[in-house]
């Protein structure tokens, strides 16, 4: 099978159900493949994948000590 | 007395004390959640701690405490949304969960295609430069900017890593609305990022000031 089998369109129409993983294993498969092999095509998935990675840092922040304080007490009444 | 690992073997004290130390290893990422999905940090303290609390009262429905993590936070995902539906039984249902007639097909924008061009390359800021160089409080602006249904799928499934089908069950919504959703989301999302890339001076377009203007 080369990587080939599925041209570059196909992979960018697929691209986000392959980031998201909900592709089937074949489907998932063939355009791993072919990512690892198509400059293209690779170039754009991590693009994609580091867009991710940073709206991922929009939720990696510090709680403020009130909330500490606050659950603290709801579990104290528990 | 032998520990074993049935629930009612455990005192309430044990339980206590491990619910507890779970929850503050998981506050700062409660919290981070809960800001992502109300947009309002004492909105999103008033989730966390309706979350812990229902969580606690629920505790002997988790099976394995390995579960713990993810058991919580479709518990916070799940407060949250049951007070989007509270609010929006006393509001229009104009901008609502259960929505229709968004099965047609979006012509999908793509920050990467933008940025991809052989003359902004050609100036020397690649993609990816592009991506790192945008302020953290700019993604946040344009992740908080989305219409509320579009944010809410795009912080369950890229932020939260829940899959299509999960994210289904959970807004009792059909999976083909939630892709139509989610590519919506993700087109709009890179479109703000575009002009906050161009407005930030991170790119060199032919029209850097396409925006606010007529033709
Ligand atoms: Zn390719």
């Amino acid at each position: 099978m080369s990587p080939r089998d599925i041209r570059c369109e196909e992979v960018i129409e697929q691209l986000f159900d392959y980031l998201d993983r909900e592709l089937d294993e074949e489907m998932q498969h063939r355009i791993e493949r072919h990512i690892e092999h198509c400059r293209d095509c690779f170039t754009r998935a991590e693009f994609e994948k580091r867009l991710r990675r940073r709206l991922g840092e929009t939720s990696r922040v510090a709680a403020p000590e009130s909330l500490h304080r606050r659950l603290r007490e709801v579990m104290e009444s528990f | 007395m032998p520990a074993t690992d049935s629930h009612r073997s455990r005192s309430v004290a044990e339980q206590r004390r491990f619910f507890a130390r779970e929850v503050e290893r998981l506050t700062d990422r409660l919290y981070g959640t809960a800001l992502r999905l109300t947009r309002d940090p004492d909105e999103a303290q008033d989730v966390v701690a309706e979350a812990v609390a229902k969580a606690w009262s629920r505790l002997d429905e988790l099976r394995d405490r390995a579960q713990f993590e993810g058991w919580l936070f479709r518990i916070l995902n799940n407060t949250f949304i049951s007070l989007l539906r509270r609010r929006r039984c006393r509001q229009d249902r104009e901008t609502g969960l259960e929505t229709e007639g968004e099965e047609q097909p979006v012509t999908g924008f793509s920050l990467f295609e933008q940025l991809h061009q052989p003359f902004l390359l050609w100036w020397g800021t690649p993609q990816d430069q592009v991506l790192d160089s945008l302020l953290l409080d700019d993604i946040e602006r344009a992740l908080d900017d989305l219409p509320e249904p579009y944010r809410l799928v795009v912080v369950l499934v890229e932020v939260q890593g829940y899959s299509y089908r999960e994210v289904s069950e959970m807004l009792a919504l059909p999976l083909g609305t939630i892709r139509s959703r989610l590519s919506r989301a993700r087109s709009q999302l890179q479109a703000a990022l575009w002009e906050c890339a161009q407005d930030a001076g991170l790119v060199y377009g032919p029209c850097p000031t396409n925006h606010g203007g007529g033709e």
